[in-house]
């Protein structure tokens, strides 16, 4: 069961954490013996951050906050794992904004994303289940006179064998929570595991199929008005002239707010909210970026390119290398910029009072939800209240509070709440979009076609230094030549430098596998071109270069046998393959595809080999491969965001298109069983689709695909 | 006044005749289920049964209704096609976001009652206009064939 903190304020409250919820260093109030007592059967026990038995049941707070990828189940399975109990048994509660208990330890934030959810949680979320258990398991034992060493806990009930009693978690809470916590907490032999590698449900899944999930978009508070907003069309424009009486004549809107760049009709519903917007006669003044457009953003970053950048790898020797090679190859690569567009748009209820603020959003970064809020409104962030909701979909795009900021800007003067949803076309237009990114590389090999030397300079924005500047050093920006300068292949003379471009006129974003997908459809396409140009076959190449990689051979050898590599193609097919090392998870992809001349190309068969270490639960690690590698098939296929005279030209799902079910290859994914440390999977699939694809491309016509989208280049 | 049959529930509404059904079933009556994805019936997300037959409740005005009942996705379990549909959603663990899967549920209920054993060919034909940002496609499919009419 879900159930958001909105009802549930006075979760945590009384306890006193001192420390992050990395170190279980955690210690009760000394009075909470007497404190229990008072409250008698509604007395909490919370030995951490991330574990509550009270009158409701056994609740797990999500560090994590859902977006589809089922991390509220995968890290529900962490803590009842330890805490031996059943999925069944426990709800699930998102956490609030608290970086000190919350803080994901690869992130440094209160954040999800980069896939690093399950590698952050996978110890622990053990060790909080773990140390609630030894609490109870000791409670129980102290209550009975007995030792501990003689009980032991099957699904929450703990049993003492030699006299056959036995306690609920329920009933011994409370015994529970006059007790310290434990210092030495073992973790269970991977052996021993009964929940964690098993199909376990999703816990999130049955109230959506039935209508009663509540996203964002859903909140229904009494007293709620509804809107709706449009905002300049070119960024860093404004208002320049707008009839707000013709909003306010229209029937059921109640309310006109804007700002210098923005403008939200407030009514009894959507509906009211919209023709209210549509009767504005807005016109807007483009401002300074009124003559940007994509041709000349390419441009600059053309001219960028030809320059040096900071270097992020230098064995020593690459270019001279490749001079001296019998083979030497030369490509630029091109990615354009992307938008996340969610299926669920951008939406956030507001209710600002005097001297507090109550905020329901689908957000992946709740700390900075609340400092948006707090900082638009001036009041403190302790006064503003976030509800965090369960997402249609982010894919990055909720790891910015631009929008939060945006409504409590305009909402800021209005005292009763206030749901603000973003029309599809705003949404789209306004989106932080995937950088664009213009990438020089350059490989030689010598006379028996082994590579010897490799160039490569990326030139993009950097999200990074806009989003976690303290993570930008030195020029460097560590995602954007993330599988560029590393690589699975045994390489010792590579050159890579990265230049920072920062485009006018636009913002970018973290986007779904980030510089991984960017630089996977570079690296694995070049990596293919090497292959060809030595008349060597493309799995054959990787595999003579992975001679210190046991686990990316392996993969790749799955993959090989199980998409039938060698296996002749029908006319007209072509078969390509991706490699790579991403979010500490070796993936293979290998994609067979039908190009029929003057026809769309058609996927038909993605085949995925998957070592992404200990695997939590297997379901959700094939859900993430199918839906990963569709969502990078579908944007390398169709997906880019131009700009004309500083607007964006795209605007819906009519031109910016999104993979049908009858584009829609069959997915095939095979697991590596490992005992390595968890890595992450939400974003690999992604990451490997678009290399995959112009191999694949350049299998069957012999074309070699260096700019995307390919609705672009036409094959 | 109109008087609207939803799920076998009659509601009176006091609303324009040009307002889509989409926003009457969200705003006005609070039945969330039904989402708002792209308003242009692009996406399929507002997919609802009008007089048993799939439409996009974003694109169909109360003048358009008359007196044909309405399903959406909280009644449509009640209907005996509809509660196999979500028992295989969550049998093949179809969902992820979830936020298409109102619409991806009616169109395939739509579907399924009309043609009891669809090919995949009949599938791509009634859910090319659901889509689903998340990729589930292959287990849609599966969950399709899965269903025992």
């Amino acid at each position: 069961m879900i159930e958001n903190l909105v009802s549930r304020r006075n979760f945590l409250r009384g306890t006193a954490l001192a420390t992050a919820g990395l170190v279980l260093a955690v210690q009760l109030p000394g009075n909470a013996r007497r404190a229990s007592a008072a409250v008698g059967e509604q007395s909490k026990f919370i030995p951490n951050a991330f574990v509550k038995i009270d009158g409701d049941g056994i609740t797990l707070i999500m560090p994590h906050t859902e977006v589809g990828q089922g991390i509220y189940t995968s890290s529900a399975m962490l803590m009842a794992e330890e805490l031996e109990v059943d999925l069944d048994q426990v709800r699930v509660e998102a956490a609030p904004p608290d970086l000190k208990k919350y803080m994901d330890p690869i992130l440094f934030d209160q954040a999800t994303g980069g896939s690093t959810s399950t590698q952050s949680d996978w110890v622990r979320l053990r060790e909080a289940g773990a140390s609630a258990r030894i609490m109870l398991v000791a409670a129980a034992a102290a209550l009975w006179g007995v030792s501990a060493d003689d009980c032991k806990v099957e699904k929450g009930v703990i049993y003492h064998g030699p006299s056959g009693r036995s306690l609920s978690y329920l009933e011994v809470a409370p015994e529970a929570a006059t007790r310290e916590v434990p210092k030495e907490v073992p973790l269970k032999d991977p052996s021993q595991f009964k929940l964690i590698g098993t199909r376990a449900k999703r816990l999130d899944t049955p109230a959506k199929v039935n209508g009663s999930m509540v996203y964002g978009i859903d909140t229904r508070l009494p007293g709620m008005a509804y809107a709706t907003l449009a905002i300049a069309p070119v960024k860093g424009g404004r208002i320049a002239s707008i009839n707000e009486a013709a909003a306010r004549a229209v029937k059921g809107v109640r309310d006109v707010v804007r700002t210098d760049d923005s403008v939200a009709v407030i009514g009894e519903h959507m509906w009211a909210a919209k023709l209210g917007v549509d009767a504005l006669e807005l016109s807007w003044e483009s401002g300074p970026n009124a003559s940007i457009s994509t041709n000349a953003i390419i441009d600059d970053m053309h001219e960028a390119s030809l320059k040096p950048g900071v270097v992020v790898r230098d064995d020593n020797g690459a270019e001279e290398a490749i001079r001296k090679a019998k083979t030497k190859l030369d490509a630029v690569y091109r990615s354009p910029f992307l938008s996340h567009s969610p299926l669920e748009p951008m939406n956030c209820t507001l209710h600002i009072e005097d001297d507090r603020a109550e905020l329901w959003v689908g957000t992946q970064v709740p700390v900075r939800a609340q400092k948006a809020v707090a900082e638009a409104t001036g009041l403190p962030p302790e006064k503003v209240t976030v509800n965090n909701q369960l997402m249609g979909g982010a894919f990055g795009r909720r790891l910015d509070i631009d929008t939060i900021e945006q409504a409590a800007k305009l909402l800021q003067k209005i005292r009763y709440p206030v749901k603000l949803v973003w029309t599809r076309e705003q949404d789209l237009t306004h989106d932080f979009f995937r950088p664009y990114y213009y990438d020089r590389v350059s490989a030689g090999l010598d006379d028996t076609g082994r590579l010897v030397g490799r160039t490569h300079r990326v030139t993009g924005s950097s999200v990074m230094a806009r989003w976690a500047p303290p993570a930008f050093k030195n020029g460097i920006d560590p995602d954007s030549l993330d599988c560029a300068a590393e690589t699975p292949y045994d390489e010792t003379s590579v050159f890579a430098d990265y230049v920072r471009h920062e485009p006018e006129g636009l913002t970018t974003a973290w986007w779904r596998g980030v510089g991984a997908t960017h630089n996977l459809f570079v690296m694995e396409s070049f990596v293919d071109e090497m292959a060809h140009a030595t008349e060597q076959d493309p799995v054959d190449f990787r595999r003579k270069m992975l001679t210190r990689n046991p686990r990316a051979l392996a993969v790749l050898e799955l993959a090989a046998e199980k998409a039938g590599w060698n296996d002749k193609l029908p006319e007209g097919h072509g078969r390509g393959v991706n490699l790579q090392f991403a979010f500490n998870t070796y993936l293979a992809h290998i994609l067979e595809i039908e190009v029929v001349p003057g026809k769309q190309v058609k996927l038909l068969r993605s085949v995925l080999a998957v070592d992404c270490g200990i695997v939590i639960n297997p379901d959700t690690v094939r859900a993430q491969m199918e839906g990963g590698v569709l969502f990078g098939l579908g944007t390398a296929m169709f997906n880019e965001v131009t700009f004309t005279g500083g607007a964006v030209d795209q605007s819906n799902f009519d031109n910016y298109r999104i993979l049908r079910i009858n584009e829609a290859p069959k997915v095939e994914v095979y697991q590596v069983k490992s005992l390595e440390k968890p890595g992450g999977v939400g974003e690999a699939g992604t990451a490997a689709a678009a290399g995959a694809l112009a191999n694949a491309i350049f299998s069957a016509t012999g074309k070699r695909i260096r700019s995307l989208p390919l609705s672009q280049a036409p094959v | 006044m109109r008087k609207l049959t939803i799920n076998g529930q009659v509601h009176d509404v006091d609303v324009p005749d040009d307002m889509p059904l989409l926003w009457v079933l969200r705003d006005v009556l609070g039945l969330t289920g039904t989402k708002y994805g792209c308003g242009i019936a692009q996406c399929g997300a507002c997919t609802v049964h009008l007089g048993g037959v799939a439409v996009r409740s974003c694109q169909t005005t109360m003048d358009m209704i008359d007196d044909m009942p309405i399903t959406t996705i909280e009644g449509i379990g009640d209907t005996p096609i509809g509660v196999k549909v979500q028992a295989a959603w969550l049998d093949k663990e179809v969902v992820q976001c979830g936020y298409c899967q109102s619409g991806q549920i009616m169109s395939a209920t739509a579907l399924l009652t009309e043609n009891p054993k669809p090919t995949d060919t009949d599938i791509d034909d009634a859910m090319a206009g659901n889509i689903c940002r998340c990729g589930t496609y292959v287990r849609i499919r599966e969950a399709i064939h899965s269903v025992n009419v």
